[in-house]
């Protein structure tokens, strides 16, 4: 019977490395190297055991707690503490992200693509995908806690012991076994990939949400999710591996209910009904305004989560800029510092900047969402209608405009509040000021963009180039000393770097100038052009 | 009064010439087939007459306005269905229908949910889920709901059902007899017999043959199968008889229209026993235009 079910097992798990197995070296390159980077840069950072002891200090507020997690081992504050308290937490996420996101391909994605039915019309069991998928993740994710381990213990940096290490490298492949336990049983209660994604990223978050107030609240409630069981490891400080037999067995369990569960279903069923939608549209979506928005809610809302969250891990540093800074000699040649200019305004200036060019990401993607419908034949349908092309372009480019202008003062907000309670005698204002001077520079950003669309649809990729090289100026500008013409050729480096610098009506006004004359050239082309679907 | 007026449409693709002097049109009321093969230039001819591509030549005008500078005007009294119709995955039929309904403006609720009846669409799925002919279903009703006074149907058919091709057909009937024009682009040759009341044969971009079938069929040739009392020995020698087949005394043949007469007055003299005549369907006439010259009439089928 137990083989019946899972013939060919071997076979398809085979199939699945030779298909995947690109995507997968990427994710173990992904994540181990960014693991290895930071262990090695931490050295460099911060050379003695006294500069160790002021992070740490630093360190112990709610904020960082509820991010990060608790923090062990302070009192002693090693590379290896350090690692297990600021990076272990965040690589659990992206290791549960993973192994969601492969999972979910391997068995609901492929199931609704009619691919499942195809290998099971073949003398395959009829847990032979599931099992080839948990036979891969498990592999997968053993590669992961050996690559990570012995990574980490070959840098050869004090207190990266090997015991540690490798379990630093368990907890990853632990948590992520258990995330792809969990996509397994989600694939089999909804009947749509993205269901199966959502349901579990919905776990992910909550485990994270749990573990989070937890950690600041109550120790106990941390143990109700698997990222709290994982930390709870204290990893290069007691080395605990009772939580990884723990967070594996829970893993084995999910996936037994996951197969159970599969066996008593029929092929591209699932348990939760798929739950009828509208039969009519809202009146919201009735112009193509509503349409633009209603394609990229859930794109517009997670931006807006994730740059609430960035804001406030920057917001939650500025308190301790002062001590921070002093004595790290790479932050001098970032920051010179300068007279009657605190650090702390300083380093906001350069914060408020780099929030500013992340905004624009998801600005110049609202925008971008005008070809990708052309590129997805869905826009033929709609200039059937009595709808112009001047009122196509224009909705999505207000909604773009709207999106900027939302997400620079949600991230002024979301900063500011943490600041004023962090820095001594903060206030708010200057945070939402500070952040909405950008708001020309990516309406010039979106203008170019707008210009390409009407112009050059087939190269609007070079405005990611473009946005890259903005980056790189705003960024190490004065660290590579860059010659001013070459700095002057983004939008960014325009914008007055308040508070630091002074509110320049001037340089606003000409830039907003700027974006709404390369626009109208932009509008232009695309009233001439083909609409090419 | 023309609805569809085209005249000498080019479109290039860089080097390559999509259209090249295309001539249509349809008038008020009428239900024009527009046939030919992948490639020929049909969709781009349709793409041309919604504005959506500028033709290099010529004009099209709808509605006595220009398809390119009053095509938000002109798209206010047309509905247009693609043969591949792209629904946005995460929107669920029933709101695709009405977004559609909503930016043409104008049309009954009763028709719509008369139209989602018979059709046969659960309007509460999200399109991901759809079939391409449940695609397909959302377009058609979404256009058959509308006041429109044009319809433009590009293939609207390829993934219907037989029985949704039959509600499809009732559907343009009701628009025709409503007095709306239809321009219906289609593989389905019994289709377009059953529907048009003009067909506008396409190749390579250029109008080979349009007008109405009866004019059409005047060009080829008609089907006849005879059984006689006596054999007809000469029947082979008659001008305008082709690819006979004898079986004795019964002859499968095709005759050219105009010596039908000639053919039955010599039969006449053998004792008709059976005479079974077909008209020539439009895919012997789509046939022999693309077989072009390379096959003689021999070359051609029953």
């Amino acid at each position: 019977m137990k083989s019946r079910l899972f013939k060919n097992t071997a076979t398809l798990s085979r199939f699945i490395f030779k298909k995947d197995k690109f995507k997968m070296a990427l994710w173990i390159v992904g994540i181990g190297g960014f693991t290895l980077a930071v262990a090695v840069a931490f050295p460099d950072l911060y050379r003695t055991a006294a500069e160790r002891q002021q992070l740490a200090a630093t360190m112990v507020n709610p904020a960082v707690t509820a991010l990060v997690g608790r923090g062990y081992g302070l009192d002693n504050y090693t590379y290896g503490a350090m690692m297990a308290h600021q990076m272990l937490g965040m690589t659990t996420i992206i290791a549960g992200l993973m192994n969601i996101l492969l999972v979910a391909k391997h068995t609901r994605a492929d199931e609704e693509a009619g691919l499942t039915e195809m290998i099971l019309s073949l003398p395959s069991g009829r847990l032979s995908t599931m099992g080839a998928s948990m036979t891969v993740m498990a592999v997968l994710n053993s590669i992961m806690a050996f690559a990570v381990g012995l990574g980490l213990f070959s840098t050869g940096i004090e207190s990266l012991d090997l015991e540690g290490s490798l379990l630093y490298g368990a907890v990853i492949g632990a948590i992520g076994l258990f995330f792809a336990a969990v996509t397994g049983l989600c694939a089999q209660f909804t009947e749509s990939s993205r269901g199966t994604i959502g349901l579990s990223i919905a776990v992910l978050g909550g485990a994270y949400l749990i573990r989070a107030a937890g950690d600041v609240s109550n120790e106990t409630l941390s143990w109700f999710s698997p990222i709290g069981w994982v930390l709870g490891t204290e990893t290069y400080v007691n080395n605990y591996w009772w939580p990884i037999v723990l967070t594996l067995a829970a893993a084995i369990c999910t996936a037994v209910l996951a197969f159970y569960l599969n066996t008593i279903r029929d092929v591209g069923a699932g348990f939760f009904p798929s739950k009828p939608g509208r039969m009519t549209a809202s009146v919201f979506l009735r112009s193509p305004f509503g349409l633009a928005l209603r394609l990229q809610r859930s794109s517009l809302i997670f931006w807006t989560l994730g740059i609430v969250v960035l804001a406030v891990t920057y917001g939650s540093v500025l308190g301790e800029t002062e001590i921070y800074f002093e004595d790290i000699e790479f932050m001098e040649e970032f920051l010179p510092v300068m007279e009657g200019v605190s650090l702390t305004d300083q380093f906001l200036a350069v914060l408020m900047a780099v929030m500013a060019i992340i905004i624009t990401i998801p600005a110049l993607l609202m925008m971008l969402k005008l070809k990708g419908e052309e590129k997805n034949q869905r826009l033929e349908p709609l200039f059937s209608l009595p709808v112009s092309r001047i009122r196509m372009m224009g909705s999505y480019l207000l909604l773009a405009v709207l999106s900027s202008v939302f997400l620079l003062l949600v991230s002024g907000l979301a900063m500011g509040s943490i600041g004023v309670a962090v820095i001594e005698e903060g206030e708010l204002a200057p945070f939402i000021t500070s952040s909405l001077v950008y708001l020309p520079a990516v309406w010039v950003m979106l203008g170019v963009t707008v210009l390409l669309i009407g112009i050059l649809p087939k190269y609007t990729g070079l405005i990611w180039l473009y946005l890259g090289f903005s980056f790189m100026t705003v960024y190490f500008g004065d660290l590579f000393q860059m010659p001013g013409w070459l700095t002057g050729l983004t939008p960014f480096d325009h914008v007055p770097g308040m508070p630091v610098d002074d509110f320049n009506i001037m340089s606003a006004a000409i830039m907003t100038v700027v974006a709404i004359t390369i626009g109208a050239a932009g509008f232009l082309g695309y009233l001439k052009r083909d609409i090419h679907g | 009064m023309s609805v569809i007026r085209a005249q000498g449409l080019t479109k290039n693709f860089g080097k390559f010439k999509a259209l090249n002097g295309v001539n249509l049109e349809v008038e008020k009321g009428e239900v024009y087939g527009f046939i030919g093969p992948n490639g020929a230039g049909k969709s781009t001819t349709i793409r041309v007459l919604l504005g959506v591509l500028k033709a290099t030549e010529g004009n099209a005008e709808i509605f006595g306005m220009d398809a390119w500078t009053e095509a938000v005007e002109i798209h206010k009294r047309i509905a247009y269905v693609p043969g591949d119709v792209n629904l946005w995955p995460n929107l669920t039929g029933g709101e695709v229908i009405d977004l559609f309904v909503k930016l043409r403006g104008g049309s009954q609720r009763t028709k719509r949910e008369e139209l989602i009846d018979r059709f046969k669409l659960d309007p509460s799925k999200k399109c991901r889920t759809y079939s391409k002919g449940n695609r397909q279903k959302v377009a058609l009703i979404a256009a058959f709901s509308s006041e429109a006074g044009l319809f433009i149907l590009d293939e609207p058919t390829s993934g219907l059902d037989p029985l949704m091709e039959r509600v499809f057909q009732e559907c343009v009937k009701e628009a025709k007899n409503e007095g709306k024009s239809i321009l219906l682009s289609s593989h389905i040759l019994s289709e377009v017999e059953r529907l048009c009341d003009k067909v506008g044969i396409i190749r390579e971009g250029k109008m080979i043959e349009s007008g109405t079938l009866e004019e059409l069929r005047h060009l080829t040739r008609t089907q006849l199968h005879v059984e006689t009392r006596e054999p007809s020995p000469d029947l082979v020698k008659i001008p305008g008889v082709h690819n006979l087949q004898k079986n004795g005394r019964a002859a499968t043949f095709q005759v050219d229209s105009e010596k039908l007469e000639d053919v039955i007055s010599y039969l006449s003299s053998y004792g008709v026993l059976k005479l079974e005549s077909a008209p020539p369907k439009l895919e012997d006439l789509f046939m022999r235009h693309y077989k072009g010259e390379n096959s003689g009439p021999s070359g051609e089928g029953g």
